[in-house]
Parts: structure tokens; sequence; C-alpha cells
């Protein structure tokens, strides 16, 4: 391993030893972020000395089974639909040539532009029973025309599937147009056919970037809580959120917030572990691959399935968003959206401010101490990303709730004040979720940038005279601006397009567009959620264009 | 009965990409046992010569022969995996999924399991690696890298080994020490083998045969030895080894009248009286001697360690380069006596048509060799 030249003094000490003589200010600001993430998980598992046991037995006589066993449904179908599709249109647009692959090569990846429980309930409204498709299909084949039930496990694992392949797609695509044609061009030299070289080289050469891909998936889809919420899905999101809101026992909530964590946590593990083989894996130089080109009829087939692909996991959803906006709009855009609209910028630039803020100091920290506690501390600060929304906001209510109540006693003893709550009522909660949980985005954007402002750049600047603030400003920032700036656009898009932390942690009259879209369709609403999901669809398109800028580079 | 042993042959193959031909009417033969080289710049169209060898790439024209049986012509290309071919690509394109034994092991089917294990341990302790076989690639060196992608394409007994820029992402002492070694496992393999390279000092030690490759054509297909010391052509001379054209008249049947004097040596084409001529000054064709009448002015000087190459002005104006001791120390801007040594008259006569057509001559020559 390459040692990095010390920068000052404090940065050449290495190991646990150094920590305890003397901690820096960088070293205590790790810490305290990496303790954002530690508290909330321990007050979940420490909820378990006060077990709700009322609770848990009507749990267990009724839910927990079906919870079980809709979760497993949802882990096996989610991955193995996001697998099929995203491994496919990975190796056509990776690897091969037909017509339209640089179209498709970026627009696949649109999907992710749409949250999850929007395309919920825009393929509900297309998809059920009184939705266009159906009725057509009713006028042309008579009352007893058979269409599959949407509201199934079927029609979950379909929806999900077609939101989050993009991971898949992503991560296995890099991983083709590094390798793919070159390991295959070898596999044939050794006598292998070109489909068994696929199965036999291609694919596990891609094992830690697909798997990865995947892990990603399910970290998102046993996150969510809107798309199921739709469907009426039983998953332990929603049964958390009714423990609070349906029987207000938080410990009931923080005890299943745990199990779920748990179930995360075993994703979070196998993920850390595959992306120190996918180093490994990489070649050192990356061969100019030249593409398969398909012929014939097969290449319309390709053209033919990322097209089918691309429509009822985007187009369409959109198409009809936009038609559902129009019919709607001249209700529906008023104050009180502007309202919902404002809340929602509003917050997600507060937060993104806040994450970009601190994962710029967690990423100067790591380039000052490259020893292992701090970079620990640092992977602990960015762990977030894993915890559901609703996990996170039991776990942060909580101790935020105690401390409240302390704060309460303590003004009446000492001042004799009368309040009734301090932070609670607050975005303060809220924000601190909001953090913790797009940490790690903002963090990847910022870091990857600090990793090209090399010491041998600070020590060119300072033989050229540049130092302290002249060195930061000249040299510094130019060179992350576009990190920053990534950073700061995820985060805002994220927390646009946040459910369950606002749902659950907002104060009153907080209300964002998120949460409204939750309401109406709730109800069934599907045509007045539509402008407030345009919205979000149309600030999701932001990552998507600086993703696309990244893979139009290489 | 020589046809026989032709493992094989190229036959005026020509490769476009799109509107652009990349290879022109190319013919070779290679007969079995022998290495061969394609030498030449980056974008000559060596690497596609030997991606279409392989079955990677689609012929515009002519045909490919192995072990006399057709494997390429316009229309036809039999699959990569039926051509018995091993293949070391420039970037190894070793399998990091794969352990170095299974890498080895990967092309090698249909064998009772103690042939198969034997043949793989075979190969790696060919190429001295036996005791890495349990290693994944990343965890070795790049050297060590290179030698496991030449024990997994020999492994399946190839009837052909193909090699693209095999040493081009080692070091330089690795390259020169690796290049040696690849020869003798070669040669101890039995193997017929093709390479390309841009480097000419890895083709000279490793080829039997240079095929010296510009613009989609090869120029002039030979030993090292001849390339060096009978160029067919001034573009070959300038491209293969250092040294100097300068001008001159030939003279008195074989004599050649130059900046450097009249010089007498072995002539391989007869060139008539008269004609004028560039002629080919090799450095080591230069001696340093003080008391020589010939007197030059040194220009440049590049000091070598145990010789000098000197970049020396005639008095005729031409320039020539001289390998001299490095004891012999001299200054730029100092005259030197030098005694010129040329034992190879090698004669390109200046006429612009003239030199064309000995291109082509030489050309057609090759041609012949190639084919005989």
């Amino acid at each position: 391993m390459q040692q990095t030249p010390a920068i000052t003094p404090e940065a050449s000490s290495r190991g646990f030893r150094c920590f305890h003589v003397k901690p820096s200010a960088w070293q205590w600001l790790t810490l305290g972020v990496a303790l954002l993430v530690l508290v909330p998980l321990s007050v979940l598992f420490f909820a378990w000395t006060e077990p709700a046991w009322d609770i848990w037995q009507h749990l267990r006589e009724t839910l927990l089974s079906r919870l079980l066993l809709n979760t497993m449904i949802l882990v096996v179908g989610v991955s193995s639909g996001t697998l099929l599709i995203g491994i496919s249109l990975a190796w056509l647009t990776g690897a091969c040539d037909f017509p339209g692959r640089r179209v498709f090569s970026w627009a696949l990846l649109l999907p992710l532009a749409m949250p999850t429980y929007v395309l919920a309930f825009v393929s509900l409204g297309i998809f059920d029973f009184t939705g266009p498709v159906q009725t057509q299909l009713r006028e042309w084949f008579g009352r007893g025309a058979w269409f599959p039930d949407m509201r199934s496990a079927g029609g979950v694992v379909l929806v999900m599937s077609l939101a989050l392949y993009p991971y898949v797609y992503l991560l296995a695509r890099n991983a083709f147009r590094t390798q793919g044609k070159r390991a295959l061009e070898a596999a044939q030299s050794l006598g292998c056919s070109p489909v068994g070289g696929f199965f036999k080289v291609v694919l596990p050469m891609a094992r830690p970037w697909i798997t990865g891909g995947a892990t990603l998936v399910l970290m998102e889809a046993l996150a969510d809580f809107g798309a199921v919420s739709i469907f009426n899905y039983d998953t332990f999101t929603t049964a958390i959120y009714k423990a609070w809101f349906g029987f207000f026992s938080l410990s009931a909530a923080a005890q299943l917030s745990s199990l779920l964590v748990a179930m995360v946590f075993v994703l979070v593990a196998i993920e850390q572990r595959l992306r120190k083989r996918m180093r490994f894996a990489q070649s050192r130089i990356t061969p100019q691959t030249e593409s398969i080109k398909l012929t014939g009829g097969r290449k319309w087939l390709a053209t033919g399935y990322c097209t089918g692909i691309l429509s009822i996991a985007f187009l369409l959803p959109a198409l009809q968003l936009i038609s559902w906006s129009l019919e709607i709009f001249h209700e529906e855009f008023d104050s009180r959206y502007l309202g919902l609209l404002g809340h929602s910028l509003a917050l997600g630039l507060m937060s993104a401010l806040l994450i970009a803020a601190t994962a710029l100091l967690l990423a100067y920290a790591g380039r000052r101490h490259q020893d292992r506690l701090t970079h620990g501390f640092i992977r602990t600060a960015t762990l977030g990303y894993a915890l559901p929304g609703t996990v996170l906001a039991v776990g942060i209510f909580i101790p935020l709730a105690w401390l409240d109540n302390q704060l309460i006693r303590l003004a009446q003893q000492l001042f004799g004040l009368q309040i009734s709550q301090l932070l609670q009522g607050t975005i303060l909660i809220m924000l601190l979720a909001y953090m913790i949980r797009f940490m790690a985005a903002g963090f990847k954007s910022i870091d990857s940038a600090m990793h090209r402002v090399t010491t041998n750049i600070d020590e060119a600047s300072r033989l050229m005279g540049l130092r302290g603030i002249k060195l930061l400003y000249k040299v510094h920032l130019p060179m992350l601006r576009g990190g920053i700036f990534t950073a700061l656009t995820l985060a805002f898009v994220d927390v646009m397009k946040e459910m369950p932390i606002t749902l659950m942690t907002r104060p009153f009259g907080w209300d964002t567009l998120a949460v409204k879209i939750f309401e109406l369709t709730s109800e069934g609403e599907w045509e007045r959620a539509a402008l407030p999901s345009l919205t979000l669809l149309m600030s999701g398109l932001l990552p998507i264009v600086l993703l696309m800028r990244q893979t139009d580079k290489d | 009965m020589p046809d026989q042993q032709a493992v094989l042959e190229l036959k005026h193959i020509t490769q476009a990409y799109g509107q652009q031909l990349v290879v022109k009417e190319l013919s070779l033969t290679l007969e079995r046992g022998t290495i061969g080289c394609l030498l030449g710049a980056s974008g000559c169209g060596k690497t596609t010569v030997l991606r279409t060898i392989a079955g990677f790439e689609p012929l515009l024209e002519g045909e490919i022969l192995l072990d006399g049986e057709c494997v390429s012509k316009p229309g036809y290309q039999l699959p990569p995996a039926k051509r018995q071919i091993g293949m070391v690509f420039q970037d190894y394109a070793l399998f990091p999924h794969l352990s170095v034994f299974d890498n080895v092991a990967f092309g090698l089917r249909g064998l009772a399991k103690a042939t198969h294990i034997k043949q793989v341990n075979e190969a790696l302790e060919l190429v001295g690696l036996h005791s890495e076989h349990a290693r994944y690639p990343h965890e070795i060196s790049g050297g060590q890298q290179q030698r496991v992608a030449l024990a997994r394409a020999l492994a399946p007994k190839p009837r052909l080994l193909l090699m693209d820029e095999p040493f081009s992402n080692l070091d330089v002492t690795l390259r020169e020490r690796l290049s040696m070694e690849v020869r003798d496992i070669l040669k101890e393999y039995g193997t017929t083998a093709l390479f390309v390279t841009h480097n000419q000092h890895e083709a000279f030690a490793v080829a039997d045969r240079i095929g010296v490759m510009h613009n989609g054509e090869i120029l002039q297909w030979d030993s090292a030895h001849n390339l060096y010391h009978q160029p067919a052509s001034p573009q070959i001379a300038n491209f293969v080894g250092e040294g100097a054209l300068i001008k001159g008249v030939v003279k008195d049947k074989g004599r050649v009248e130059t900046g450097l004097g009249l010089l007498d040596g072995i002539m391989t084409d007869a060139t008539p009286d008269n004609t004028a001529v560039q002629l080919l000054v090799r450095p080591e064709d230069i001696l340093h001697n003080d008391d020589s009448q010939v007197q030059a002015k040194v220009l440049r000087r590049n000091f070598r360690g145990a010789n000098i190459m000197y970049t020396l002005l005639l008095e005729s104006g031409d320039k020539v380069q001289a390998l001299v001791p490095s004891h012999c120390d001299h200054q730029p801007g100092e005259n030197i006596g030098i005694q010129p040594d040329v034992r190879h008259l090698v004669l390109f006569p200046i006429d612009l048509q003239k030199r064309q057509m000995t291109t082509r001559t030489t050309q057609e020559s090759s041609r012949h060799l190639r084919r005989r």
C-alpha cells in the first residue's frame, strides 16, 4: 500500500494509540456524525428491554407470519426480477450493437427518476379493474375477460422490479463494458461457444457488480413504504407505521424496526465484502472493446425488448401522469399545491446544504487522518443509506423525544416555564433523519472528488506560494466543485422524494408533495396525485442527467 | 511436401473498417515450429490481422488456411472456438474469478481427470509458475500474469499461438527477460506462433521471421539479420535499427562515391554506373580513428555507458551516426577522424520513379520468399 505523505504533524499519526493521546477536532467530528447513526440504532435494540407483550401477542396471532412471508416473496421476487431485466438490458446496451443502442444506454436509467410509489399507483391506475386497460378488454371480450389481479404479490414484485432494475443495470453494464467482450473472446479462443462463454466467464466475472446492484435493490425493496402501502401489501415498514400511528406503541415500532435492521445488515455485510472484491476484479487497463454486432431479426428483437421495458417502466406511466395532470390542473394547481411544493423545496434545499457541508467535513477528516479509527467512524457515519426511513424515524424520534422531555423539565425547574414541546415541534428531527439517511450519496460524490486533490497538489501549490485560505479557495474549491454540486443534487432529489420519514416526523403544517401523494393514494385518488408526482418526477430527472454525463464520458 | 509444413497461410487478405482499408492484399506463410512477427507502428493494421486469424473479424477478400484447411474467406468464418488457435491478449484477459490453475485449465475439455490435471501442471511448470497455482490473478505480478496467459493459451496444445503485443504492459527490464523466456518456452513446446509488436527489439529477440508492416501491407518478410542488413526500402532502413542515408553515386562496377570517400563492399542488387543513390550507413559502419583523413564535426553526443552515439556532420553536408567506445570522448563542435567500414552496400536509387519500382520489385521478391 502506498502511504500518503503527511500534510500536518497530526496526519502522520496512525492507528489507535494516537487517538487516545490527542484526538483532533476532525476526529471528534467524525465520531459525532457516527454517533448520529449509532444512537438511533442502539435505541431500537434497547427497546427490547421493555417488550410490548400485548401488541406482540396480537402481532404473532395475526400479522407476523404474513409479514415474514410477504418479505420473503418480496426479496426473492424483486431480486430475480431486477436481475433478469437488469442483466439482459446491461448486456444488450453494454456489449452489443443494435438500432437505438446509444439512446437506450441512458434512457434505460430513466425509471430511477420515478419514485417507486409513483410507479405503483400509476400502474394500479392503468391496469386495475377500473383502469383503461381492463375496461377496454371488457369492451372487447365481455365481462368475463380475465386479467391478472394487480393488487397482489405478483403486482408488487413486478412494479418494484421495473422501478429498481436500473441499479443492477447500471453496475452490470459497467462490468460488461470494461471486460465483457474481451473476456468472451478469450473464452472463445479457448474453445468456448459464445453462449457458453457468457455463462462460464462473462457472468461470473461480473458477479461482484451484479450482486452489488442486487443488494442495493433489496435494501430499497425492504425500505419501501409507499409502494407497498398503495398495494395494501403488509411488510415490516407498513407494520412499523401501524404500530406507531395505529396502536400508538413506539416500543413495538422500535422492536419491529430492529428486526428489519437485522435483515438489512446482512445485506450491508454482503455489499461491503463485494466492494473489496470489485477492486481486485477490475482489469488494470480498459481495453478498447468493440461491440458485438447483432444482425437480422435479432437486432430488432433487441430494440423491441428495450423499448418494451422502457415503455412500461417509464414512458407509459409518465404519459399517464401528464394526461392526468392536464385533466386536474386547473383544480389542483392552487396556493395549497404551491405551499406543498414550497415545503418540499425548502426541506430539500436545507438538508442538501446540511448533507453537503457535513460530507465535505467528513471527506477532509478522512484526508487528514488515514488511521483506521477515523475511517471506521466515517464508514459508520455513512451507513444510514441502509436504514429504512420508517426505522430511522422511530430511532430518532425516541431519543429526541426523551431529550425534549428532559429539557422541558429542566426549563420548568429552573425558570418555571410551562412548555409542551421544544424540539418535537420543529423540523430538526426531520432534517437529522434526512441527513443520516442520505449522507452516503453526498459523501461518495465529494470524497471521490477529494481523492483527486492529492497531497502532491497541495505541495505543488505550496511551492508556488499558495497557503491557507487561498489554497482552499484557489485550488481545492475548484477541484471539489463538481463533487459538491453532485452531492447537493443527489441529496436534494432524495429528500424531495422521501416519504416515510416525512410522513412520520413532520411537525404540524409541514406537509410535502410526498405526504400529499400518500394521503391521496390511500384514498385511491390517482388523478389528483398526478400533479405532485409529476413534479417529483421532474426533479428526479436531475441526477439522471448527471449520471448521463458520466456515462457519456466512458 | 513443403505445403504440408505450412501451418498458417494468408492469401491476399483484405480487411476494412467501414470505407477504410486497414489490411491490403496481405499474404504470408508460417511454417511449423517457426515464430513469426508482424512489426509496425500502431495503426498499421497488425492487430487486425491477428484478430482475423483468430476468427474475431470477418474477411473482405482473400483466404486464410490453417493446416491447409480454409478457415476464413469472404462470407465464411469458422467460429474462433473451433480453430484450435491459442491467443495471448495484450491485457492478458485472465479470468479474475478463477485461480491460476483454473485459468490454465479453462481450455481443456473432454479429458480424463488425471490427464487434465497433468496437462495443466505441465503447462504451469513450463512457465515456471507451478507454485502459484492456487493464487488468483490479482495476487501475482504482471510478469507472472503474462506467463499464466501464455500457459493458458498453450495448455490445449493449439495448432497456432497468436500473441497481441505480449510484452507491452511490462517494464523494460522485465520485457527483455521475458521475451527471451517466451522464445525458449515456445521452442521447447515446438509451437508455431505469430505475434505483433511495435518494438523491434522484441521482434528481434523472439521471432524467426519478421514482417515489417506499414499501412496494411507487409513491406518485407524476412529474418532479423536480413531486415537489418538488407532492408528492401529506405522506409524499412529507417524503421529498423539506427543509421542514416547519405548521398552517393555508383562508380566503376560496385563502388560508391560518397562523402565518406569511395566505398567498396558487397552489393545485393547490381546497380548500373553513374546512378545517383542513397546509401545506408549503420552506426557500426563508422569507426573512430584520429589518424584518419576523413574528418567530421560532432553535432550531438549521446552517452550510453559502454559507448557513445555521435551524430556527425560530414564535409559533404551528410549526417551519419557513429557508435564509438565511450573512452573516446569528444564534445559537440569538435572535429574527429573517422574511418568507414561499410561491408554491405545497401543502395536505394534516388530517382523517385525508380525508387517506387524498386520497392515494388522487392515486394514481389519478398512475396516469392513467402511462397517458397
